[in-house]
Formats: structure tokens, C-alpha cells, sequence
């Protein structure tokens, strides 16, 4: 579960002054569901994920995910999160067994329940053939996958993803939609961003459209269709972005 | 705190860095050869120059001196120098270094001498030069040989006592122990050595355990990790300080061990019989006092320079930013070499402090106050340094620099 209060993060620029990276943002995220978050480049994505995730901290406002508040208890958060970015990238010395093991123990997971819990995933992701493989001797889709082994091995159960798709091919990109709604399956709370329409159509519960930090639009995508009169998800977007896009274009 | 997560961070970033053929180059290779190489090729080039200088007989020349075949008979006899026909551009023959010298007779120089008429030789040479200032000094043995024996003949021709010449003899005598004569010269290098290779053994790691993690994109991956910033940092913080002291305790080591061979071999007699007289009088308690001193200045180094780079968006940035830190090191560090005493101020003033007492305790001296200062006026800062650098992890601006 993750609800957020009024979350708003402004960061400080020299030369653009203040930036209101998001801005009074409030939205509900149930269990076995799928949140996406849809924007345009420099809309507030990865800043309210990143706040979801408490590596950075709110300026005001706050948001609640399992219960904890990010503000007052960020490590309880942290440890209820799995949190997959396009710039959470992997050690590249570590191979990628060591890489998820290391989370495995950071999230206070004791060897044995580890072993068990690192043997499943490797499994069920079909890594075994380079769990010994450095990172940095990984394809781009061995190294997602992974990332999201290590998002996984607490079996946290909220999932935040990033631009999950990001430069992969679509064999690999289709494994990743294809584990997302996994997740939703065992009843996790997933919230994703991204700015491909197709995988938002075909995978979200509920959609937000971010424009300027600000929470433009949000709803199921037939309520969006009925609310705007328009069946391409491509076109309800530009009618909600179209006049905060050219605000921000004057900025 | 959580002692069980510092110490899953350690562990990692200890695998990380062994694996890592730049960290294992900085901190292990680099101190275990260097003062070996250092020695050895420095005193293999000592021995094979000043060997083969006390080899050669030096060529010479004598200007005038056909009145005066007593001298002439003395420096043909002479072993030490090979005498030469004189040619008329003699002075050009010392400059291209055809010759090591010339030696000038004056006019009726034996005459003068018979008549105890005061007379001088001079001895044209080239200063500076090795081989010069050698024939120079073989020359000046065998003249003043000669003239010993011409003052005895002169002492007995006139029935006077030897002590006449000279009424009496001055002579020194050290009653410093051995463990300081070594010391005074080799005590200032050992402190400032330990405390700048401290240094180096932690740059390179506290680079890419900050600065690096940002390049890699790893710093959010682990950020998103329930560890404690604290617990992160310190983690980070044991490993930088780990191989600060393996580095230092790896070339105090090879020092040793080099000035010990060097030592056995004799191969350049004064040096080498300093650094035997070192190498006996260093014990292990000195080297582990040396060590207990060093530690604070080893957590000072490491959670500062860990605290810059963290600063920096990439390696390259971020040694940018600690080259200079470098300098701030070396000048209170080289300043301990030179004569000074350490005193209460002293005592206050960081690195320098620790350079002077290395020195002062690897001469055998223990002024325990002053030690007392030191150390704990260096915990201080090293705590002051450390608490910076988790103050520096939980920055956003500093972790998100963009
Ligand atoms: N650390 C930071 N310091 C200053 N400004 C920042 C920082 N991080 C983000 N911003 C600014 O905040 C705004 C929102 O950025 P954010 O990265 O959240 O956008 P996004 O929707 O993820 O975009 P993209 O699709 O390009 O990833 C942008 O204007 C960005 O420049
Ligand atoms: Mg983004």
C-alpha cells in the first residue's frame, strides 16, 4: 500500500532558481495493483520515486507505504520497497549471485532463508547459467535481471520501478512486463514509470499523468477514455500535458 | 549503529577492492617494492660510482718544482696518483676532466721549506667533482705526510720534544646511545614516510568508494538498501582505513627489511653502517608505538579524503580535489625533518605533530605528555573528520550533484 499526502520536492538550481520537481502530489496505491506514473522527460517521475523510496527526502508533505511514513521511519520503508531505477546499476566486481546475496544481507535476511531465497529467484529468472559471472561481464538484459533479483530477495511487498524497459530489447522488455504482472499476481503493490503508452495500456490498474510535478490527470484507463472522449491513451496525454507543456517550455 | 551491517559493508567492499587490480597495485605492490627498488638502486649507483672513483688512480699534473726534487721524489713515490707530463694548457686539461688536478710548486719551494721560510702549495682542482675532490684528497695525505716527517726531522735536528709541536690533542667521544645517532638520521624520514604512504594508501580507495560509487550509478542501488547512512559510511569508512594501515604497515615492513640487507651488505660503508645501527635499534615496541600514534592520523586521513572525493560526481573529479590535500600533508610532514622540537603548541598542530613524535620515539625518547596531546588531539580531529563525513552522506545535494 502507498498513499501519498500532498508530496512535494523542490530543489535548489543556480541558475534555474527553484525547481518544483514535484508538487503537492496525492494519490492511493492498493495492493495487487499496478500504478503507472506517465510523463514526459523532466515531469517529476523518477523524483517521486525516489521519494517512494525515501532516497531522497521530501520538502513537504509526506507519503505512507506499508504503514510507515517515509519521513519518520525511512529505513522501515526501504526495507518494505523493492526499488529498480534506471540509475540503480550493479558493482561491477561483485558477480551477480555476490550482488543479490549482498542485498539479501543488508535486508537482515539470515544465511540460510538467503541461500534458499537466492536459489528460487536465480531459478525462476533463469540466471543460474551466470550466477558466477561478474556484473560487469553481464548483457544489458542478464544485468536487469538481475536488478530485479535483487529487488526481489527481501520479497518486499511494494515494488517501485523506474523506466523498467529502458534501452532493452523486446524479448528482454517483454520478460519485464511479463514479471510485473507477476507481481500484481502475488498481491504486491507495484507503482512504474514510463513514457511508453503501449506498456501502460497493457499493464496499469490506475494511471497517473505527471506533468511539472503536478498530478494532471488520474484514473483507470476506461475512465480516462470516457472523461476526455478519446480511445488512444497517446492523445488523452496530450490533451492533459498540452498547456502545462508549453508553461514549462516559457520557464 | 549496527555492528552486523558495517560489517556486511566491509566485507563487500574488501571483496571489491581485492579484486580490484588498482587498489591492489596503490596499496600492496607499490610499498612492498618500493623501498627495496629504492635502495637497492640507489645504493647500487652509490657503490658502483664512488667504487670505481676510489678505483682509478687519479692523473695529475705538476706546474714548476725543478728546483725542489725532494717534493717531486714524495709525489712520483706516492701510489695514490699518477703524475702525468705537464702540458702547457693544464687548466683546460682539469676542466675536461683529462686530469683530476694539478699541483703547483712554487720557485724555489725546497730552499724556502730548508729555510723555514713560510711556502704554499696550491692544488688546482675541480670542486664539485667526485674524482677530484678524491685525487685532491690523496694529494693532501701524502703532503701532509711529508711535512710531518720534515717538522720531525726539524724537532730532533733542534733536540725539542714532539709536544712542543703539539702541546696537546683534542679528540670526541659520543656518549649518545647508538639507538639516537641512527635515529637523528633516519627518524624524521621514518614519520614522515608512514604518515604520507598512510595517505596514499588511503586515496585511492576513498576515492572509489565514493566518488566512484556515483560514477558507477551503484550510490542509489545501495541508497535504496534499509542500511543506516551511518552504518554505510563506516562500513566504507573501516575499509579505507584498512588499507591506509596495511599500505603504511606494508613499507615500515619493507623499509626495515631493505635497510636490514642493506645493512648486511655494507655496500656503501657510511650509510650502510647507519642503517644497521637503524635497523638494531628499531624494536618492535618503537614500531608499534609508531603504529598506535599513526592510527588516529590514519582516521583522520581516511574519513577526510573520503569526505571530499565524496564531493566530486567522478574518480577523475574527485582526484582533482585530494592532489591538493596532498600538499596540505607533505608540508607539515617535510617540516618535521628539519630541526625542530616538539612542544606543547606543536603538539596541537595535526600531522606535524605525529611526524615529530614519530621521530622522537624512533630515537628512544618518550615524552609521555606530549604523547598523550598528540594522540588525543588527533582522535578529536580524526572523530571531527569522520563526523563531516556522515554529515556529507546525508546530504542530498552532495549524493544527487547534478
Ligand atoms: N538532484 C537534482 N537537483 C536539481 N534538480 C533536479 C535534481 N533531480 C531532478 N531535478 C529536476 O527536477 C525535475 C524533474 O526531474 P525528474 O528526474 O524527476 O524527471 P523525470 O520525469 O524522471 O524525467 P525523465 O523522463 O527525463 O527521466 C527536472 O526539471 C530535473 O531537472
Ligand atoms: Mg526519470
Amino acid at each position: 500500500m502507498i498513499e501519498t499526502r500532498g508530496l512535494t520536492k523542490t530543489f535548489k538550481d543556480k541558475k534555474r532558481g527553484e525547481i518544483r520537481a514535484v508538487d503537492n502530489v496525492s494519490f492511493v496505491c492498493k495492493p495487487g495493483e499496478i500504478y503507472g506514473l506517465l510523463g514526459a522527460n523532466g515531469a517529476g517521475k523518477t523524483t517521486t520515486l525516489r521519494l517512494l523510496a525515501t532516497i531522497l527526502e521530501p520538502t513537504d508533505g509526506t507519503a505512507i507505504v506499508c504503514g510507515y511514513d517515509v519521513v519518520e521511519a525511512p529505513e522501515k520503508v526501504r526495507a518494505n520497497v523493492g526499488f529498480l531505477s534506471t540509475a540503480t546499476a550493479l558493482y561491477p566486481r561483485l558477480t551477480s549471485q555476490e550482488m543479490v546475496e549482498y542485498f539479501g544481507r543488508l535486508n537482515g535476511l539470515d544465511e540460510a532463508t538467503l541461500k534458499k531465497r537466492v536459489d528460487d529467484i536465480f531459478t525462476r529468472l533463469d540466471m543460474n547459467s551466470f550466477r558466477d559471472r561478474r556484473c560487469d561481464k553481464l548483457s544489458t538484459g542478464m544485468k536487469q535481471k538481475t536488478s530485479i533479483a535483487r529487488t526481489l530477495v527481501h520479497d518486499p511487498p511494494v515494488m517501485i520501478f523506474d523506466e523498467p524497459t529502458l534501452g532493452l530489447d523486446i524479448m528482454t522488455a517483454r520478460t519485464i512486463v511479463g514479471f510485473i504482472r507477476e507481481c500484481r499476481q502475488r498481491g504486491k503493490t507495484v507503482i512504474f514509470s514510463t513514457h511508453v503508452m503501449s506498456e501502460v495500456e497493457k499493464l496499469c490498474d490506475i494511471i497517473g499523468i505527471i506533468q511539472s510535478g503536478k498530478l494532471l490527470a488520474e484514473g483507470s484507463l476506461a475512465a480516462l477514455r470516457s472523461r476526455y472522449s478519446e480511445n488512444d491513451l497517446e492523445e488523452i496525454f496530450v490533451k492533459v500535458v498540452a498547456p502545462h507543456y508549453a508553461g514549462q517550455e516559457a520557464n | 549503529m549496527n555492528l552486523r551491517n558495517i560489517g556486511i559493508v566491509y566485507r563487500k567492499e574488501l571483496r571489491e577492492a581485492l579484486r580490484d587490480r588498482r587498489t591492489l597495485i596503490s596499496s600492496l605492490l607499490v610499498p612492498l617494492l618500493l623501498f627495496p627498488l629504492l635502495t637497492a638502486g640507489i645504493g647500487a649507483a652509490f657503490s658502483a660510482l664512488i667504487g670505481k672513483a676510489k678505483e682509478e688512480v687519479p692523473a695529475v699534473m705538476i706546474l714548476g718544482g725543478d728546483d725542489s726534487p725532494g717534493i717531486l721524489a714524495e709525489l712520483r713515490g706516492s701510489g695514490k696518483i699518477k703524475i702525468v707530463p705537464t702540458t702547457q694548457n693544464w687548466k683546460d686539461a682539469v676542466i675536461n676532466k683529462e686530469i683530476r688536478a694539478a699541483i703547483e710548486i712554487p720557485a724555489g719551494f725546497q730552499d724556502d721549506v730548508a729555510h723555514e721560510k713560510s711556502a704554499t702549495l696550491l692544488i688546482h682542482n675541480y670542486e664539485g667533482d667526485v674524482k677530484s675532490s678524491i685525487a685532491t684528497g690523496n694529494i693532501q695525505k701524502g703532503l701532509e705526510k711529508y711535512r710531518d716527517r720534515i717538522v720531525h726531522d726539524n724537532l730532533a735536528a733542534k733536540n725539542l720534544p714532539e709536544t712542543a709541536f703539539k702541546p696537546f690533542e683534542i679528540k670526541e667521544h659520543n656518549v649518545a646511545p647508538p639507538e639516537k645517532v641512527g635515529g637523528a638520521a633516519f627518524g624524521g624520514v621514518i614519520g614522515y614516510m608512514v604518515i604520507l604512504l598512510c595517505l596514499t594508501g588511503s586515496m585511492y580507495p576513498a576515492m572509489d568508494l565514493t566518488a566512484g560509487e556515483k560514477e558507477r550509478g551503484t550510490m542509489e542501488t545501495i541508497l535504496s538498501s534499509p542500511i543506516a547512512r551511518v552504518d554505510l559510511v563506516f562500513g566504507k569508512f573501516f575499509l579505507v582505513l584498512t588499507t591506509a594501515l596495511v599500505t603504511a604497515a606494508l613499507s615500515v615492513t619493507s623499509m626495515g627489511v631493505s635497510f636490514a640487507v642493506l645493512g648486511h651488505l655494507h655496500a656503501f660503508d657510511t650509510a650502510g653502517a647507519d642503517a644497521a645501527q637503524l635497523q638494531l635499534h628499531i624494536g618492535i615496541y618503537t614500531v608499534l608505538s609508531i603504529f598506535i600514534m599513526v592510527l588516529p592520523v590514519a582516521v583522520l586521513f581516511s574519513a577526510g579524503v573520503m569526505t571530499v572525493s565524496l564531493f566530486a560526481k567522478s574518480y577523475k573529479e574527485a582526484q582533482s580535489y585530494v592532489s591538493p590535500l596532498m600538499f596540505i600533508v607533505i608540508i607539515p610532514a617535510v617540516a618535521a625533518m628539519l630541526p625542530i622540537d616538539l612542544t606543547a603548541k606543536l603538539a596541537l598542530v595535526p600531522i606535524l605533530n605525529a611526524s615529530l613524535l614519530c621521530k622522537e620515539l624512533v630515537t628512544g625518547t618518550y615524552h609521555w605528555n606530549f604523547i598523550a596531546i598528540i594522540f588525543f588531539s588527533t582522535c578529536v580531529y580524526a572523530a571531527a573528520a569522520l563526523f563531516l563525513a556522515v554529515k556529507m552522506f546525508q546530504r542530498e545535494d552532495v549524493l544527487f550533484r547534478s
